[in-house]
């Protein structure tokens, strides 16, 4: 990924270690030396992968291969163990690594490259959108956001601002007036602006409101009539300190539009977003950006191995 | 077919001397399967293997009363103990009834207490009290015109400083705002904020301490996962709300986080908050939200619909009359009856997971029953006291009668017998402390 390769993970280190700190203590406390795995070890991992949010029926699984895997190794300590367990949380998340993605490559193929935003209500879209386009446009793209969120008091004006902060142009509509206008007009500006990139924010909405739901799929139809490889992506934004209920969030959004990409924010505070690896193993959506805190800066290109390590305490 | 009923009858009684009680062997099973279910309803872990202990040592001993299995038991203690742990509290806010009330409202960011704020805003004023809305968020990009424009909407006047980010001077002014403006209900909306951000919450806290809520509410997204017991204990810790309020509750989360917070700070959940429509505010149920963690409303309404038939006087009488070895054909009719009331057997099994797969190679027909139910009902009533009196003529006028074949009803006879021989064998062996499980007739 070119286009954000230049950010430092130092916030990411801090964002995870304020807490980290305490999952690791909690690790090193399970694995000082080279104890050998025991029942204890077991239930100790198991609390720990758990309290990630990994959720109970894969920490097993994974725990399990572990166990297995640990039967072929001549080392029987902790430590060995621990980075079995490693390993086996970072297969999963391979499982989307040949996924389509905005490579500088694969956008140089698409103009205007479409991106369409969507989640649950305060996942924070609408904040990431204000980052993704300032990281945009610093990259020399020319960027247009559509503000389809129509519902939500204030939708636009925060919008505004965040389009503002970023230097880039913005297209919003009347409270209450149908979202994929909003979503038309934008595009047919991007195309006589000859944008480069697009973004279109639509208001939060749990996806068990099948209404809701179905004004998504008519968003893309309506964003097609005016260029027909759009949405380039559909990206699903999640509340990092979501439980189990991202997993749900995750399939029943992609049953209304492809979802190529998943955004985990809020990862600065204390909760490990271990709802991911459940998401990459069932629905393979590969993680494209973590949010990191409330500042444009914020956002960070998702790394797998940067993430595990940052979770196991071991950034280089 | 009566075979079949029958043999599920001998089995019943069988296990009656082993599963009188609650065991550690027979509720192992569920409580595993019921520990996960919390796990996957976002209880945090600790929290969730801290519930189950306390619920395991409670339950172990308790007498399986009712003509349900020991894992169903436990399953509708666990609820009590879940409905108890979230209500029991006192729920309603308080209020000064002279002065001002002002509520304050603190969270992580995103989890809805703009919204909230207005739905409160409603509710109050639909109450009769005048409200003003005090915009404290002066972060969020136009965060202020959000809740102004919600204001708006529901005609509750919104105080702002323009360009202030004092936002303790500003709670402060909102309320000599609303003291000069006969307004008596002050609620402030705050920015959302990580509680380990200690500037954001040293901020928060000296809010609190300038103007001294009446109550102090901490909003919380229901969708929230294993770290809800971090944030919450640290908001906790430094603004000691008096109150949760759990949003998002429309969606289809489990709503675990809840027992998790409850679990760190014993604060009572005062509202839900349940869809971006202003009125959607309710008042906590928390049988509901028991229901909705455990996602087993539906043996926990067995188990009550179980306990309102057999719980009653008749199986009081049935249950003595066991014991005394007296239960004759009458009895046997009101026991079906009973089951009957409750659905049929094969919904009753379904609704019980784990069961429906052990019986996967049982015939279960209702039809047994019905079977049973109209042999008994061709009997004349001397004949259903006295079993005795059943010879070869009566026999077929029965199965005449009822549409059955004489062989059948020779076999309910003679099951009848062994039945109480069998029941005057425990008897006499003492080892009956309860007749719960005979009750379970058909499913076992
Ligand atoms: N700490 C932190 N806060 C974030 C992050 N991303 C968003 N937020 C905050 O979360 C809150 C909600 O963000 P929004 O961007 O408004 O969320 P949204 O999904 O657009 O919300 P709706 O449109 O109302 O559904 C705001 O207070 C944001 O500042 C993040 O990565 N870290
Ligand atoms: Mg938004």
């Amino acid at each position: 990924m070119a286009l954000f390769s230049n950010i430092n993970f130092e916030k990411l280190r801090s964002g995870l270690s304020k807490t980290r700190n305490k999952f690791i203590n909690n690790l090193n406390e399970a694995f000082t030396g080279i104890e050998l795995v025991n029942e204890d070890t077991l239930d100790e991992v198991e609390s720990i992968l758990i309290s990630s949010d990994i959720g109970s029926e894969l920490s097993e699984s994974i725990l399990d291969m572990a166990r297995i895997k640990l039967k072929e190794e001549k080392d029987l300590s902790k430590d060995n163990f621990l980075k079995l367990i490693k390993h086996e949380l970072g297969k999963v998340l391979t499982k989307n690594a040949d996924s389509r993605s905005n490579s500088a490559d694969e956008m140089e193929k698409y103009k205007p490259y479409v991106i369409l935003i969507v989640g649950v209500n305060g996942a924070g879209k609408t904040t990431t959108i204000g980052k993704l386009a300032s990281n945009f446009k610093n990259a020399g793209k020319k960027v247009i956001i559509g503000s389809a969120d129509t519902f939500r008091a204030a939708a636009n004006e925060q919008l505004e601002v965040w389009a503002g902060r970023a230097g880039v142009e913005i297209i919003s509509g009347k409270m209450g007036s149908d979202p994929s206008s909003v979503a038309f007009a934008t595009m047919e500006a991007a195309n006589k602006m000859n944008a480069d990139v697009v973004f279109i924010d639509t208001a939060g909405r749990l996806h068990t409101k099948n209404d809701l739901m179905h004004e998504l799929s008519k968003i893309e139809r309506v964003i097609k009539k005016v260029v027909d490889h759009a949405p380039n992506e559909a990206y699903l934004v999640v509340d990092g300190n979501s439980g189990q209920n991202a997993l749900t969030q995750a399939r029943e959004f992609s049953k209304f539009s492809q979802i190529t990409g998943l955004i985990v924010t809020k990862l600065d505070g204390t909760a490990k977003g271990g709802m991911i690896f459940q998401i990459c193993n069932e629905l393979q959506i590969p993680v494209k950006y973590i949010g990191v805190g409330e500042g444009i800066d914020d956002l960070q290109d998702f790394d797998k191995q940067k993430y595990l390590d940052a979770l196991f305490n071991e950034v280089a | 077919m009566l075979e079949d009923l029958t043999q599920k009858f001998e089995r019943a009684l069988k296990k009656v001397t082993g599963q009188g009680k609650l065991t550690e062997s027979n509720i192992s099973d569920t409580l595993r399967e019921i520990r996960r279910v919390l796990l996957d309803a976002d209880v945090n872990y600790k929290v969730a293997k801290d519930f189950m202990d306390d619920v395991k040592v409670k339950a172990l001993g308790q007498e399986v009363l009712t003509s349900v299995s020991p894992g169903q038991l436990i399953t509708k203690i666990i609820y009590d103990e879940l409905t108890e742990l979230m209500g029991g509290q006192q729920r309603e806010l308080s209020i000064n009834p002279s002065g001002t009330t002002v509520i304050l409202l603190v969270g992580l960011q995103g989890c809805g207490k703009t919204t909230f704020a207005g739905k409160l805003a409603k509710s109050l004023s639909q109450k009769k009290r005048n409200v003003l809305l005090t915009a404290a968020d002066v972060y969020r990009p136009a965060a202020i015109d959000q809740l102004k424009q919600l204001g708006n909407n529901i005609n509750v006047p919104v105080f702002t400083i323009d360009g202030s980010k004092d936002v303790v001077k500003i709670s402060q002014d909102s309320i000599a705002y609303a003291k000069a403006n006969n307004l008596n209900t002050v609620i402030i909306d705050t920015a959302g904020r990580l509680h380990i951000d200690e500037d954001m919450m040293d901020e928060v806290s000296r809010i609190k301490q300038t103007v001294k809520p009446n109550e102090t509410l901490f909003v919380v997204d229901s969708m929230t996962g294993q770290d809800a017991v971090n944030s919450a204990k640290a908001f906790h810790d430094r603004v000691d709300f008096d109150g949760i309020v759990l949003t998002k509750l429309d969606g289809d989360s489990r709503g675990g986080c809840a027992l998790s917070i409850k679990a760190v700070v014993s604060k009572p959940i005062k509202y839900v908050s349940m869809g971006e429509k202003l009125d959607s505010i309710e008042v906590f149920h928390p049988d509901r939200l028991a229901s909705r963690i455990l996602g087993k409303g539906d043996i926990v309404s067995l188990v009550e619909k179980a306990q309102e038939q057999f719980d009653s006087k008749e199986t009081e009488d049935l249950e003595k009359k066991f014991l005394a070895n007296k239960f004759d054909f009458d009895d046997f009719l009101k026991q079906i009856k009973m089951i009957k009331k409750m659905g049929s057997l094969k919904s009753i099994i379904a609704m019980v997971p784990g069961l429906n797969k052990a019986m996967k190679n049982q015939e279960v027909d209702d039809k047994q029953l019905v079977k049973v139910e109209s042999i008994i009902q061709s009997m004349t009533i001397a004949e259903r006291k006295n079993p005795k009196l059943l010879n070869g003529g009566r026999r077929k006028r029965i199965a005449k009668g009822s549409g059955n074949s004489i062989q059948d009803v020779n076999r309910l006879i003679k099951q009848h017998g062994e039945m109480k021989k069998m029941m005057k064998m425990m008897n006499s062996k003492g080892g009956m402390s309860s007749l719960g499980n005979l009750r379970n007739i058909g499913l076992n």
